[in-house]
């Protein structure tokens, strides 16, 4: 593997852990199983796309990207929480109605970003070259991010938003508004969604309406393969685990890529991503398993 | 505290230990890439191989031959390019529109040849159609219309409605839908739009025109193509003459195509990909759009969808399908 292609996975993986930490509070913490975010990081990329070609700076079109994500999560929420429509199906309805509106806030199917300036040509210093730079912008985004969401669920609201996942009943019973905390805490991950669907765009070359397809399923996959790697029930570490598990998952990415060493072709890409990964998640148990015999 | 699992860890370390093996110093090195495999595009990519043999350039003897498909993921597509780029090839071939974009935002030096995307400049892959003066060049897929639409004139001669099932999240079809609608009402056509945002909804957008058109064409759209076979129920049924873009689709079903032939474009692409590797800078070469246009007809696809092929147009044809 080459530097280009380390930081690459890198890169792109610091990316994904925004995702990860996205579907880290719908599923763990909410228990709510949301497929929007395969709408939400197209809605970022396109919003944030559109921004910058119109002329906002890439800071503003950046937070107006997590904006909007914020305001996908509310809707799917809301979808669930007001019109009673069960948790899954309403992400379902959302995520593809999202296709539709992002084709209509793009206005077609891609806006490129090749030559405009973005949150990284614009920040880089003189004499770093970019794919050096690109990781290290993102590790301050994502680690910001992490201490962020860290101390927002230890405040009040937070606290009640972990206690509406964990047992709605229990917390309605002490007063918690379960409903507005589904809202909220909807918002707060689609809004990190929305979030790494702008930086992907400003650094993959724009944005595409076919950009959402498997978010979903890798933001799970950087959940559990972090989960896997560093298992904790204390919010900080959890958070710094899914983050591990977004990168590692990029990994076996690259691996995959340079697996025609052992006789694979392209066509098998996604087949030994899934074997590495289940490999990942299979070893712990194992290892579990070993050490209580004597 | 809890132990770490560090078998994924070691994953990485292999990872990074996964290194290149050295090259020959007469070895040149081409890496391909597309966004998903499908026929189209899988013959794009075999052209390229072919041309470059043609040219001197043969895998296992002088040429170092690499490919990956991203198969539909966005997120893999922008690390195939990262890898590519860190291979440092003598020129990345990125196939469809996704993954060329891709590719040109992680490098500004290894030469990059895009194929297959219908209009560059749009994508922005290339600042105009002349030669870029930077590292992209490439072939364009970009049909000319009015040639498709004169053809739909001879098939259906007295058509005023043109319908057309396209998925409207593809970047190449948008272009097509975008220029149709200001080309046909020149030729005294309108255009009708049937949207199929997944392969499966193809039929259903195909029997949406049925009674509001006379003939219905079809663009190089990855959803219309991957299931003609849906699209040609449809005209069987309701008698509607299918006119494709693409000669593959003729012996599938449709009545005629004025097309390009992918494996064409991907030879094509490949004598560019060789001129960069014979020393030829990829910013001193124009973007080209393909060079050679067949006509392929189906009598038999006509006859069950309602119409008969003029025996002038059946005899032009480079192919006829029986």
């Amino acid at each position: 593997m080459t530097l280009f292609s380390f930081l690459g996975a890198i890169e792109i993986g610091l990316i994904f852990a925004l995702v990860a930490l996205g579907v880290f509070i719908s599923f763990r913490l909410l228990r709510f199983p949301d497929l929007t975010v395969d709408g939400s990081f197209p809605l970022g990329g396109a919003v944030c796309a559109v921004m910058i070609t119109s002329g906002y700076s890439p800071i503003i079109a950046t937070i107006g990207a997590a904006l909007a994500g914020a305001v996908a999560g509310l809707i799917t929420g809301w979808l669930n929480v007001k019109l009673k429509i069960m948790d899954l199906l309403a992400s379902i309805l959302m995520m593809i109605a999202l296709y539709s509106v992002n084709l209509r806030i793009m206005g077609g199917p891609n806006v490129p970003l090749i030559n405009d300036p973005t949150l990284f040509n614009q920040l880089q210093p003189s004499g770093m070259e970019d794919y050096v730079f690109r990781p290290l912008l993102l590790i301050v985004i994502v680690i910001l991010a992490k201490l962020a969401m860290d101390w927002f669920f230890l405040t009040e609201r937070g606290l009640a938003i972990r206690a509406t996942g964990t047992n709605a009943r229990m917390a309605r019973a002490q007063g918690v508004n379960t409903g507005g905390m589904i809202l909220l805490g909807m918002a707060v991950s689609n809004a990190l969604v929305g979030l790494a669907g702008a930086l992907f765009a400003q650094t993959q070359g724009g944005a595409d309406s076919s950009m959402g397809i498997g978010t979903i399923v890798i933001g799970l996959a950087a959940v559990i393969v972090g989960e896997s790697i560093l298992p904790s029930r204390k919010l900080i570490l959890a958070t710094l685990a899914v983050v591990i598990g977004a990168i590692v998952y990029r990994f076996f990415i690259a691996l995959a890529l340079n697996s025609d060493f052992i006789g694979l072709k392209a066509q098998d890409l996604n087949l030994v991503t899934a074997l590495l990964v289940t490999v990942a998640l299979v070893i712990p148990q194992l290892k579990r398993k070993l050490s209580k015999k004597p | 505290m809890k132990k770490l699992a560090w078998a994924p860890l070691g994953a990485v370390a292999l990872a990074i230990a996964a290194i290149a093996p050295a090259e020959a110093a007469d070895q040149k090195s081409v890496a391909v890439t597309a966004i998903v495999e499908h026929p189209a595009l899988d013959a794009v990519r075999d052209g390229v191989k072919a041309a470059l043999k043609t040219e001197g350039f043969e895998e296992g003897k002088n040429l170092k031959w690499q490919y990956q498909s991203a198969q539909g993921n966005p997120g893999t597509a922008a690390q195939i390019a990262r890898k590519f780029v860190g291979d440092k090839p003598d020129a990345i071939v990125a196939i469809a529109t996704p993954s060329a974009q891709a590719v040109v935002a992680a490098t500004k030096t290894v030469p990059v040849v895009f194929s297959a995307v219908t209009d560059p400049v749009a994508a922005k892959l290339v600042p105009s159609w002349e030669p870029s003066k930077n590292n992209v060049t490439g072939v364009s897929d970009l049909l000319a219309l009015d040639k498709q639409m004169e053809l739909v004139k001879k098939v259906v001669p007295n058509a005023k409605r043109v319908g057309m099932v396209y998925n409207p999240g593809e970047a190449n079809s948008a272009v097509v839908v975008k220029e149709l609608k200001e080309l046909l009402p020149k030729m005294g056509m309108t255009l009708v739009e049937a949207a199929a945002p997944r392969s499966v909804d193809v039929s259903s957008a195909a029997r949406s025109l049925v009674g509001k058109v006379d003939v219905i064409y079809t663009n190089t759209d990855n959803n219309v193509v991957s299931s003609y076979e849906a699209l040609v129920k449809v005209g069987q049924d309701s008698k509607l003459p299918l006119v494709a873009s693409d000669t593959d689709s003729v012996a599938r079903g449709a009545v005629a195509a004025m097309g390009i032939n992918y494996r064409d474009l991907g030879e094509q692409t490949g004598r560019m990909v060789a001129r960069i590797l014979k020393g030829e800078k990829p910013g001193d070469i124009k973007t080209e759009v393909s060079t050679k246009m067949e006509l392929f007809v189906n009598p038999g696809a006509a006859e069950k969808q309602g119409i008969k092929l003029s025996d002038e147009l059946v005899k032009s044809a480079a192919k006829v399908v029986q």
